[in-house]
């Protein structure tokens, strides 16, 4: 039988204002463990919250670029539950009026466009890190990330494949980090995704019975975690038997899902409306001022690329998934590079190093890829150079001229010092020598290459290639 | 003496701050071994404290009118940096690491702190009976109980072992105390007084308040401790510079509301006619009193239980024996030492307000109990602030009966709840209310007044209470209290 997945994305971010969301502790991430807390965020007794209103700004900006429509009046509530790491035993979070909801965004799998309903966004305090077994003994409890202000993205169950899934949290994630509500750092847990997905036969109308898999903090666990769900449900059907509505812990590096909990154990979160703070209530001048200011999006983004700096949809769409990556390219483009040449190295070389060092930010500023097109273009160094330039950048930060001072990367242009290393080849290559006398011009791309390789990449190839044709032609 | 008095003779150096508060020590000494109702007592920090105040008055610097007036707090407000119990075993060695609110502005205010007082554990309970460390006397009679759950605080007052307390009101606990120990006890409008710091029973429904020994006192100590604070977003922006302002002004057009129902059924004998007769003396003021219908004022003890105690059940969850309080030695994993030390560490009548409340937030009972007295609520205030477009304060009794011998109700929580049954409604509608003494009943205990005002009106109710102090002969009652 033929199966299609179902799967709802609940994404959590933790929202980037500098300080908490019901006290002044710093939400800075690190630092020495219960350092970044005061008897508010430790829920120490007689404490009470008082809401940061940056928070609320954030949440609703994430509202707005998330096409979602922003509620005139919200409230906070409690959601009660002893664990060691939540200090007052309840999560101040909300349970039936959100901050936002009905939203919507536009995803692109395999060219096709794809509109993925948002239920809801509301507002939460994270809670804080329990370190286990470092003392043999028990646990211990560090409460710095303790009332960090976090937004919650709850889906709707519109996503029909693991791809989509991922497609799905880099465009969130793209646009959170594009309105600055968050930097979305997964490896920090600055951006964390739930899994909930059910497989039907297709044509099926009535959902299957889903599983949960929580805290997925990159976008190869997700992918990972619903191809394994996904292809764990439809083997278990297979064989007859029944999903069980549960909660499976994705263990990342043994690519395997564990049974967590069921339903029939899961929590009654006893939810009910925060006394300690007051509702949230907005008029329509403070929410349009908000879209009004609203950073600029991805799409504009993309539109100036292709209209201002004449760039191909594909480059401009490629540079606009993260918004590093974007800023990166913009801060080469006003340092004076040619954007085309600034997206190709950006494409091409960064990208790979980016991948190969597992970085979601380039290490430093466009303005020193600029001035290393600027050193191309001059012929102080070649192409090839260029490349090996920017990946000693990726390394030591320094600046490109400096690199190719210290390693003497420079072009060679010294013509006696390329005649004696061509003389050497001609030598050496009699051959293709011949070749070229005998007519076959295309020989000498490979004398040219063994020049170039004889002068570490570092000859100027035209005068590499003027000088062997004069002597070549000497010979004939 | 009153906090006025004393003043005038701290002002004019007729006493000194110190000799002021080693007298209070040494009537602390003589009676508190009877009525028990200071539960920690900070002399080292007080007779220092008073030195530095002295220089203020010698000064002539940052002078209010409580400079140098010795006063005591209930057990659950924080105080940084030494004990604050809540009356409960389980917080039998908390320090705070922080001052509430209202001790940072009492201590600005120069006032010295005598010492904590005793209660009810976590203020549940009507005759501090349910404190885990000692049962508190009533000053009138030592085998009654002082009510609650700010019996403490109250009877220190009745004692004179400081000149005045504050307590918190959850649903009637600075009133009924008051009542039961002829002094005056002010629940402010919610949202009044910070509640920062202010060890939370039910969140929307708590306030601090003062019990003093004269309605004047209690404006005074309401200026220096009202106010909008940053640390709790629920307080309230009026800015209200002096709650005694009204006290003189002419009474006569003032209308109050006298609910039948509060005089119906349930009610003793004695209280009421000490209340009928506390209405003539309003009638013979040129007052108009009438008779009106508080009709909801029936299902208010219930949807205060269920709205009180569902609160008290998330407030009270962070005691879990983890990061500070009562922590069970008797465990092998966590839910063992949740389980433990909650067991072990709350009294009986805390664990039954817990359990009471979560079920009613329980899934599936959500709507018919939390959800129906949320609307219950709602319906509550509609009524009276119907009551309050035609008049200026609603007066009735403050409680059913007066002091009741200890022990006497402590094994049936249910009497014990219908104890509240004209107080809770005045939290639930977050209004402002004020007991008075009011007269006494055959075995000499004092009788409450309650004079409800509507919501951020203290300065009328306080006017309404003053013109009854200064015609009764209930002024100074307290002079007869052991």
């Amino acid at each position: 039988m033929e199966y299609e997945v179902v799967i709802g994305l609940e994404i959590h971010v933790e929202l980037a204002t500098e300080t908490k969301i019901f006290c002044d502790c710093t939400t800075a991430f690190g630092g020495e463990v219960n350092t970044h807390c005061c008897p508010i965020c430790t829920g120490m007794p007689g404490t009470l919250p008082v809401m940061n209103e940056k928070v609320v700004e954030y949440a609703i900006r994430a509202g707005i670029a998330l096409n979602c429509e922003i509620a005139h009046f919200s409230k906070m509530d409690r959601k009660n539950y002893f664990y060691p790491d939540l200090p007052k035993a309840y999560q101040v979070s909300q349970f039936d009026l959100p901050l936002c909801k009905n939203g919507y965004v536009d995803i692109e799998v395999d060219g096709k466009i794809k509109r993925i309903g948002i239920t809801r966004i509301h507002m939460e305090e994270d809670a804080g890190k329990l370190i286990h077994d470092q003392w043999g003994t028990g646990s211990l409890i560090d409460y710095n990330r303790c009332g960090v202000p976090l937004i919650e993205i709850v889906s709707e169950p519109d996503i029909r494949s693991a791809e989509e899934a991922k497609a799905y949290v880099e465009k969130v994630r793209s646009i959170i980090q594009y309105i600055g509500a968050s930097d979305c750092k997964m490896q920090e847990g600055s951006l964390r995704a739930d899994v909930n997905l059910s497989v039907r036969p297709i044509g099926q109308e009535k959902f299957g019975t889903r599983t949960e898999m929580k805290n997925l903090n990159s976008f190869k666990s997700i992918l990972r975690a619903a191809e394994h769900e996904q292809r764990r449900q439809i083997s278990e059907i297979e064989h007859g038997n029944i999903i069980v509505q549960e909660t499976r812990r994705w263990d990342d590096t043994k690519g395997k899902s564990y049974s967590m909990r069921s339903k029939e154990e899961a929590h009654d979160y006893r939810y009910f409306p925060e006394p300690d703070l007051v509702p949230i209530e907005l008029t329509d001048e403070q929410i349009s001022k908000i879209r009004k200011e609203l950073p600029e999006l991805p799409e504009d983004r993309v539109n100036k690329y292709i209209n201002d700096y004449q760039l191909p949809e594909y480059d401009a769409k490629l540079l606009t998934v993260s918004k590093n990556i974007s800023d990166f390219f913009e801060q080469a483009v006003t340092s004076g590079a040619n954007p085309k040449k600034a997206s190709n190295y950006i494409m091409g070389d960064l990208m790979k190093l980016m991948n190969q060092y597992d970085d979601e930010a380039i290490p430093f500023d466009g303005d020193k890829l600029a001035k290393l097109i600027s050193l191309v273009e001059a012929g102080t160094i070649s192409q090839n150079i260029a490349s090996k330039v920017l990946s000693m950048m990726y390394e030591t930060r320094k600046d490109p001229a400096a690199i190719v001072k210290e390693e003497n990367l420079a072009v060679v242009n010294d013509e006696s010092a390329l005649s004696e290393m061509i003389e050497n080849i001609i030598a050496q290559h009699t051959k293709s020598v011949n070749d070229y006398l005998g007519g076959n011009t295309k020989a000498i791309g490979f004398l040219i290459g063994q020049v170039m390789q004889k002068s570490k990449g570092k000859g100027n190839p035209q005068m590499i290639s003027r000088l062997l044709e004069e002597k070549l032609n000497k010979l004939k | 003496m009153t906090i006025e008095q004393l003043h005038g003779k701290l002002i004019s150096k007729e006493i000194k701050v110190e000799e002021l508060v080693h007298q209070y020590y040494e009537k602390i000494e003589a009676k508190d071994k009877d009525i028990s109702a200071y539960i920690s007592l900070c002399k080292d920090n007080a007779m220092k404290n008073a030195v530095l105040i002295q220089e203020r008055i010698n000064q002539n610097k940052d002078i209010t009118p409580l400079t140098g007036i010795p006063m005591a707090i209930k057990d659950n407000m924080c105080t940084k940096d030494s004990k604050t119990t809540c009356g409960s075993k389980m917080l039998e060695n908390f320090e705070p690491p922080y001052n509430a609110t209202v001790v940072e502005k009492l201590e600005s205010s120069g006032s010295i702190l005598l010492g904590k007082l005793n209660m009810d554990e976590f203020a549940m309970g009507g005759s501090t009976e349910n404190s885990a460390f000692k049962k508190t006397k009533n000053p009138y009679d030592l085998s009654r109980v002082p009510g609650g759950s700010s019996g403490g605080s109250a009877a220190c007052v009745a004692a004179d072992m400081a000149v005045f307390t504050l307590g918190s009101d959850t649903g009637g606990s600075i009133r009924q105390p008051a009542s039961f120990c002829g002094v005056v006890g002010l629940k402010p409008t919610y949202g009044t007084i910070s509640r920062y710091g202010l060890v939370a029973f039910a969140s929307s429904l708590d306030q601090i308040g003062p019990i003093t020994k004269t309605v004047t006192d209690a404006g005074l100590v309401l200026n220096a401790t009202a106010g909008k604070d940053k640390y709790d977003s629920t307080s309230s922006e009026r800015n209200i510079a002096d709650y005694n302002e009204y006290l003189k002004k002419d009474i006569k057009n003032i209308k109050l509301a006298v609910p039948r129902q509060y005089l119906a059924s349930g009610i003793s004998a004695e209280v009421k006619d000490s209340i009928l007769n506390a209405i003539n003396e309003y009638e013979k003021m040129g007052i108009v009193c009438e008779y009106v219908d508080l009709k909801l004022a029936d299902y208010a003890i219930a949807a205060y239980y269920i709205i009180s105690s569902a609160e008290a059940s998330s407030n009270l969850a962070r005691y879990d024996g983890i990061k500070y309080g009562y922590h069970s030695e008797n465990y092998t994993n966590l839910i063992e030492l949740y389980k433990n030390s909650r067991s072990e560490g709350f009294g009986a009548e805390v664990k039954r307000r817990i359990m009471l409340g979560t079920y009613a937030l329980s899934s599936g009972y959500y709507d018919a109990y939390y959800k129906k007295a949320l609307q219950v609520r709602t319906l509550i205030k509609n009524e009276f602030d119907k009551i309050f477009e035609t008049y200026d304060g609603i007066i009735g009794p403050t409680a059913p009966t007066t002091a009741y011998k200890i022990g006497e109700k402590s094994e049936d929580p249910l009497e014990m709840y219908l104890g509240d049954v004209y107080t809770v409604s005045v939290n639930i509608a977050g209004l402002p209310a004020i007991s008075i003494p009011c007269g006494f009943d055959s075995h000499h205990l004092p009788v409450g007044l309650q004079i409800i005002g509507k919501a951020f009106d203290e300065r009328k109710i306080l006017q309404i209470a003053y013109a009854y102090e200064q015609q009764s002969s209930f002024q100074g009652l307290i002079k007869e209290a052991k």
